[in-house]
């Protein structure tokens, strides 16, 4: 029974997301465009798939992942665990210490980047828009590994408590460079997969590791260094994927010589 | 009828394959580097149905319904050539999902209470509200702006790179003149402004209006639009954390 009311609230939360979106398309739909749309009922049926699916999808992952996700998180940062694993108590901590961290920060990040939708959803139009040349399954893992790298770069960041921007600015330093030597026609690409990786299942996981490592690591706080790792999630794949793309061009010019 | 179940095994199966990952990610970590039991497997059994359920659902739907309303609007736009109303719809797509999304609603009643803890606003209730609903429509203001940015970048052919170039040299300037504890905030509301709806969305309006425009070529032009989403927030953010602090 509880299972039945709390999908429903979930079902009542999605659908008032959804709403303005509906609102918008169908207000310019029937008010400025004024042409009817092809396939309605297709259309409408669509709407309702999405809406309950992403229902669904988000109450599983309430359920099944979030807790035992941010368990994980917790129990990893937990100086018990740290201390345990290396030295006794009261011994000053290096950032080496933090090597099940990082792991587990490469591993949750590859892992919850290939089951998120919207990338999905990206990747979908990609290989349709590229004929094939751009397949679903390059373009996820290649954004699943530039998230990967990237939080663990951020945990790394937390560890050592060195400035945030430091990192985003080097990050946006090379994506220029990469820019000037990539294929023109990732480009737009890749710059999007930035965006779309941060969502719905790598954000709550993500960020109790952030607050649960920034909350036990002597000397650093919460407010200032808690933050930053969907930032770190966003900008690595970028540089991921135009390397992806990189390769691949060289690849087919080595083959063609 | 038959044929119909089958495909939609098949599409189950598929989503249970991208959520394999997570499931052998947290069994490994759980069973040899933490050595604990899994608590309640009963209900994470249930749960992991209805993610793949619903995953299965979502995917269907978007080919179903986002993808072709997306297309369609993109044509109908392209064809009546009105690019002013076209901008309007750019705008309101990108503020009106973004202001009512759950993500940004959690970072900005964060961003409140780190705020008034840093003495940056008055320590009530009211102040709080007052700030995190500030930030979330300096947020979406910025997003539909983003959006109709990209939305004229693909009209007038402008490149991509010159564009989040001067995205990438206004954050780094925001960020040596913007106070110290927006920063990390304003990095992360990039990410999250971007959901899970709006992405398939923008990306088919995006794509579709690069296919209905002559010379534009959907793949190196119809793409970017959530890049903008991501860029423009973090620039907003710390503006607003300048103009309140």
């Amino acid at each position: 029974m509880s299972h039945i009311s709390s999908l429903l609230n979930v079902l009542f939360d999605t659908f008032f997301d959804v709403l303005p979106i509906v609102v918008i398309i169908f207000g310019f739909q029937f008010l400025i465009i004024r042409k009817p749309i092809p396939n309605l009922k297709k259309v409408v049926l669509g709407f309702v798939y999405v809406l309950v699916g992403l229902t669904f999808f988000l109450e599983g992952l309430e359920v099944a992942l979030f807790p035992v996700g941010k368990l994980m998180a917790t129990q990893l940062t937990d100086p018990e665990f740290i201390y345990g694993v290396n030295k006794g108590l009261n011994s000053v901590l290096v950032w080496q210490d933090y090597l099940y961290v990082y792991l587990f920060a490469a591993a949750i990040g590859f892992s919850t980047t290939i089951a998120e939708p919207s990338l999905l959803a990206v990747a979908i139009k990609a290989e349709s828009v590229s004929a094939g040349a751009i397949s679903v399954w390059g373009l996820r893992i290649a954004v699943a590994i530039g998230v990967a790298v990237g939080i663990t770069l951020g945990t790394f960041r937390i560890v050592t408590g060195t400035p945030l921007h430091y990192y985003i600015i080097a990050g946006y330093i090379v994506v220029i460079l990469q820019t000037l030597v990539t294929p023109k026609s990732i480009i737009a690409l890749a710059y999007d997969s930035g965006g779309v990786t941060t969502s719905t299942v790598t954000v709550p996981i993500v960020a109790a590791l952030g607050l649960g490592l920034a909350s036990t690591v002597p000397g650093r706080s919460t407010l200032i260094d808690g933050f930053g790792l969907i930032a770190f999630a966003s900008l690595f794949p970028i540089m991921s994927v135009m390397g992806y793309a990189q390769l691949s061009h060289w690849r087919t010019r080595r083959k063609n010589k | 009828m038959k044929a119909y179940i089958l495909s939609f095994i098949h599409s189950l199966s598929e989503s249970f394959r991208d959520l394999l990952p997570i499931i052998l990610v947290i069994a490994f970590f759980q069973g040899v580097i933490l050595q604990q039991p899994i608590p309640n497997i009963g209900e994470i059994l249930y749960g992991l149905f209805l993610v793949v359920l619903g995953l299965t659902l979502f995917v269907k739907g978007l080919e179903m319904g986002l993808f072709p309303i997306g297309d369609s609007m993109a044509y109908a736009f392209a064809r009546k050539g009105n690019i002013f109303w076209l901008l309007i719809f750019a705008f309101a797509l990108g503020f009106g999902t973004t202001v009512a999304e759950p993500a940004l609603i959690a970072v900005a009643n964060e961003a409140a209470v780190i705020a008034s803890k840093g003495g940056m606003i008055a320590s009530t209730e009211v102040a709080r509200e007052d700030y995190a609903n500030g930030l979330r429509f300096t947020v979406a203001f910025s997003v539909g702006l983003a959006i109709v940015v990209g939305v004229m970048r693909i009209i007038f052919g402008w490149k991509i790179q010159y564009l989040i170039i001067a995205g990438y040299l206004g954050v780094v300037a925001m960020t040596f003149i913007a106070p110290v504890e927006i920063i990390g905030i304003a990095y992360d509301s990039g990410g999250v402004t971007t959901s899970t709806i709006t992405v398939p969305l923008v990306t088919a309006l995006g794509v579709g209006l690069a296919s209905s425009i002559k010379g534009r070529n959907p793949l190196t032009d119809g793409f970017g639009l959530i890049a903008f989403a991501s860029l423009t927030p973090m620039i907003f953010v710390m503006a607003y954390g300048m103009w309140i602090g």
